[in-house]
């Protein structure tokens, strides 16, 4: 039963996009200290974008990683540096409130604007068949993307400057304020960058499922978890704990029911929380 | 110089001054005015004894936790399912209590080794996992379906002046109990676990042990008022009793009264129900946003709290000038 | 002959890397004791064995005849073995008062917060910070508040009293105070162990020194001799310097600071 394929490779594309929803969140958290409550509603705002200018203006869902990512990100920077900056020092009760305050302003106003009716896209991409495993080819570009933008973060992370400089501030902020890296915008830049990826995982989320505002609270707590289980802050660890959560919950999901499967990941984590808070991976940087 | 030793402390039972009568006129609002008014009163009275709750170990404690609702729902299922099983009412309260408080400090002694964002994050993922576990467990919690509760006898009035005052009694017993966990020895302990973990452990507080109290106290009324509201609604399912709203709501009213303060959480969910009610009706489509427009509000413009912020602070100064100036 | 506090093999590990080694000593009522060793040495980690901070990986902790190898550090405090953190600890948002009640009450065993609070009051006299009581902990100055440490740790009523450089930072008059205060605290039948890096402070105070290096107890007995060792000479300088030094076999560096010690 471990072995049948299907179920793998469902595990795998889950996993994939799981590892994508959780990496932004996971930088934000790692760098800032502070856990954005607005995550999911972030994703499912550029899936509701996605599906609407698919619907009236005909354009392509994977086209739109190129507009709603921009606007994500520029969103992200002046939320960061316009107000949450302001309280960012404080303690996680504050902080965690805020963004929470601010998720349920936005999360009104899509409920508002969008209605909270799930909304799906077509395209009929066909699927893939090998063997007795079918893979729907829009789930499989979905996992492809999901992965390359992943690793897109991990190497701009690396080589950039401004990856350089949010690594540098994530090690040891005052030695980076004293070395005249401009924290505030690094700050800015960090939450711009997780809400860039939260855009682009709601791109990948709308063409394959369907978008409902509803999701949001589930796809924030798919966040935590896998954060947990791979540990905090780090690209390997959040694809780590993504593809990880993605086969835990395909396998039991099979065996013993959907809820189940969403129930364990949860006890998962608790677990983990108590024994290794710093992840399967141990304690990474954000490399 | 004994007197001038203790005017250094904090000044306390200042609170009284507006909770008593504060008190005293929530309990006149079901003999004077409609069910209506009965009912938002109830409303006042079961968030005040919850924010009170979790000020133990968010304020005084200094844990940032979001397990309210964990516990609000586990007394809603407890007192549910022993009432359904034939004990009475108040009974099954007090069951339920005791089931919460248990559960409270097995919880604890798992969890509270965490801090900071990964303590916050594991009570609120205890609130998830308790709602999966009621949606999935049919045979005891009803699954998604919930549970019915008998109605209560008597009519409508009748029973939501029952309910006022059991949450009313509710109330009162946490706001004892907070202002005499500010003066004992356990509630000086857990001040000094707020400020340095490390220092209060080599000063002689027993950490641990006080955390925990400090959760089991959180989570007694908590318990209470679970099982009292589902009696009260004569239905509960896993969202309703396990809602994330709710676990983050409170905290928030906390905040706004003044985290950390005796009776400042009282304040805070009234003001709290007062502008949600007000907003609510007027603005329906936009409740949340409203919420979340208040909760921004609060942080950048109230950052202590009602109490906290020295609003009334200033205020008494002001009266006693007054009183001087008439003297 | 009774010890009152009696170390015995114990050793620590951080990942394969010893910071305390097979470290045996005893302290007997009413001395003055010191702790010496250049940085690094694992002077603060011996602390922390011995207060429960940290468990040893090896050995055992003796407190008036009783193994107290795995008690927690609230337990050591109760038990009347008291220290001060290197790095002071306070709680900073209380009142200094409210900080050395905190001492008298958990620690010290008060009845009540107000017998708690009149104990306080008599140690910041005692400490010298009586004017200082109702201001918050943070706001105070660096030698208030290693005052305030020692007040803390005195209002436990200790019987063995730790001290991890409490006069780090300070400059000499005030020194010269705390070597004072030092004398005091041992004159009301306190044992101390004193962690010290000026030896001008531990010749004027100590009856016994003890040498920590890389974790090894290498040396210990009377301030003079100590000083005369050479493995002590050559822990403090390295062994080139160490063997010039015999050479000219000066006298031992009594009164010049031990190397090393630009730090808090
Ligand atoms: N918690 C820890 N984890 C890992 N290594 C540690 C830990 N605590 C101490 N060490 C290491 O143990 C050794 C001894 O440290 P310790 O602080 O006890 O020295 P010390 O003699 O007090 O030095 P100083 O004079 O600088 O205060 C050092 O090499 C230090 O890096
Ligand atoms: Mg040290």
């Amino acid at each position: 039963m471990f072995l049948d394929p299907q179920i793998l490779a469902n595990g795998l594309m889950l996993g994939a996009l799981y590892a994508c929803i959780a990496v932004g969140f996971s930088l934000v958290w790692g760098v800032l200290n502070v856990i954005n409550m607005m995550h999911g509603s972030l994703i499912i705002l550029s899936g509701y974008l996605t599906f609407f200018a698919w619907l009236h203006l005909k354009v392509n869902p994977f086209l739109m990683l190129l507009v709603v990512s921009p606007v994500l990100f520029a969103f992200g920077y002046a939320l960061q540096y316009g107000l949450i900056n302001r309280v960012v020092s404080r303690p996680v009760l504050t902080t965690l409130t805020l963004t929470f305050g601010l998720d349920m302003i936005l999360y009104n106003l899509m409920n508002v604007v969008f209605e909270a009716t799930p909304r799906r896209i077509i395209l009929d991409l066909g699927s893939l068949s090998v063997g007795d495993v079918v893979l729907p080819n829009d789930r499989l570009f979905a996992m492809f993307l999901a992965l390359g933008l992943t690793l897109l973060l991990f190497w701009v992370m690396r080589s950039s400057r401004a990856g350089r400089a949010i690594v540098a501030v994530r090690m040891d902020r005052d030695a980076a304020a004293l070395m005249g890296i401009p924290i505030r915008q690094v700050y800015a830049m960090t939450f711009a960058i997780g809400a860039l990826m939260a855009g682009a995982c709601g791109v990948l989320l709308a063409i394959t499922f369907p978008v409902t505002t509803n999701i949001s609270g589930l796809l924030l707590g798919k966040a935590f978890v896998v954060c947990v289980i791979g540990g905090l802050g780090s690209v390997p660890g959040a694809l780590v704990g993504g593809l990880a959560l993605g086969l835990i919950e395909s396998y039991t999901g099979t065996w013993w029911g959907p809820q189940t499967a969403v129930l364990l990941g949860f006890v998962l984590m608790i677990v983990l929380l108590m024994t290794r808070p710093t992840g399967l991976l141990g304690k990474a940087g954000y490399e | 110089m004994k007197s001038s030793v203790s005017t250094i402390q904090r000044p306390r039972g200042q609170g009284l001054v507006w909770f008593v009568p504060l008190a005293v006129a929530l309990a006149l609002v079901p003999i004077f005015f409609n069910n209506y008014y009965a009912q938002q009163a109830t409303f006042v009275c079961m968030y005040a004894a919850l924010a009170l709750s979790w000020n133990v170990i968010g304020g005084f404690t200094g844990y940032p936790s979001f397990s309210t609702a964990a516990f609000v729902g586990l007394g809603a299922y407890a007192g549910a399912i022993l009432q359904n099983a034939g004990m009475p009412m108040v009974l099954a309260w007090v069951a339920a209590t005791a089931v919460t408080a248990l559960f409270a400090a097995v919880l604890g002694y798992a969890i509270l080794r965490m801090k900071g964002h990964y303590f916050a994050i594991g009570s609120i993922a205890i609130v998830e996992s308790m709602r999966l576990l009621a949606s999935s467990w049919s045979s005891l919690t009803g699954g998604g379906e919930g549970l019915n509760l008998p109605i209560y006898p008597g009519g409508p009035d009748h029973a939501g002046r029952v309910f006022f005052y059991a949450m009313f009694v509710v109330m009162i017993v946490a706001a004892v109990m907070s202002i005499w966990l500010d003066r004992s020895r356990l509630g000086f302990g857990l001040r000094c676990v707020q400020q340095n973990e490390d220092a209060a452990d080599m000063v002689g507080v027993n950490v641990n042990a006080s955390k925990i109290s400090a959760f089991v106290l959180s989570a007694l009324f908590c318990g209470t008022t679970g099982a009292i509201s589902a009696s009260w609604v004569s239905y509960i399912s896993p969202p309703d009793a396990f809602s994330i709203l709710m676990t983050l709501k409170v905290p928030v009213m906390a905040l706004l009264g003044g985290a950390g303060t005796v009776l400042g959480p009282v304040l805070g969910a009234l003001v709290f129900v007062l502008v949600e009610q007000t907003l609510m009706s007027r603005f329906l489509d936009y409740s949340q946003a409203m919420l979340g427009l208040i909760i921004v509000f609060l942080i950048f413009f109230l950052p202590g709290g009602l109490l906290g912020a020295g609003v009334f602070a200033r205020i008494s100064a002001r009266i006693a000038r007054l009183r001087g100036v008439q003297a | 002959m009774s010890a009152l506090l009696r170390v015995d093999g114990v050793s620590r590990y951080f990942g394969g890397v010893a910071a305390v080694s097979k470290v045996s000593f005893e302290l007997t009522p009413g001395e003055i004791v010191g702790l010496i060793g250049p940085n690094g040495a694992g002077k603060t980690t011996l602390v922390n064995l011995v207060t429960g901070v940290l468990r040893p990986s090896a050995g055992r902790v003796w407190f008036e005849g009783a193994d107290v190898t795995a008690q927690r550090p609230w337990q050591a405090s109760r038990r009347g073995l008291a220290r001060t953190f290197q790095i002071v600890q306070p709680f900073p948002q209380m009142t200094v008062l409210e900080n050395v009640a905190a001492g008298a009450l958990f620690g010290g065993g008060a009845a009540s917060r107000a017998e708690a609070e009149d104990i306080a009051m008599e140690f910041l006299e005692f400490v010298g910070l009586t004017p200082l009581a109702g201001r918050s902990a943070m706001s105070l100055t660096l030698p208030s508040r290693k005052r305030l440490e020692l007040a803390k740790s005195l209002a436990m009523r200790p019987k063995v009293l730790l001290l991890d450089e409490v006069n780090a930072g300070l400059n000499s008059a005030e020194i010269g105070a705390a070597i004072e205060l030092i004398r005091q605290i041992a004159a009301r039948g306190v044992t101390i162990m004193l962690i010290e890096h000026l030896m001008k402070v531990v010749f004027s105070l100590c009856d016994r020194l003890l040498v920590l290096h890389h974790g090894e107890l290498i040396a210990q007995g009377d301030p003079r001799s100590v000083a005369a060792d050479p493995a002590v000479v050559k822990a403090y300088l390295g062994s080139k310097y160490a063997a010039q030094e015999q050479q000219a076999s000066a006298a031992p560096a009594g009164t010049a600071q031990a190397p090393g010690e630009q730090h808090e």
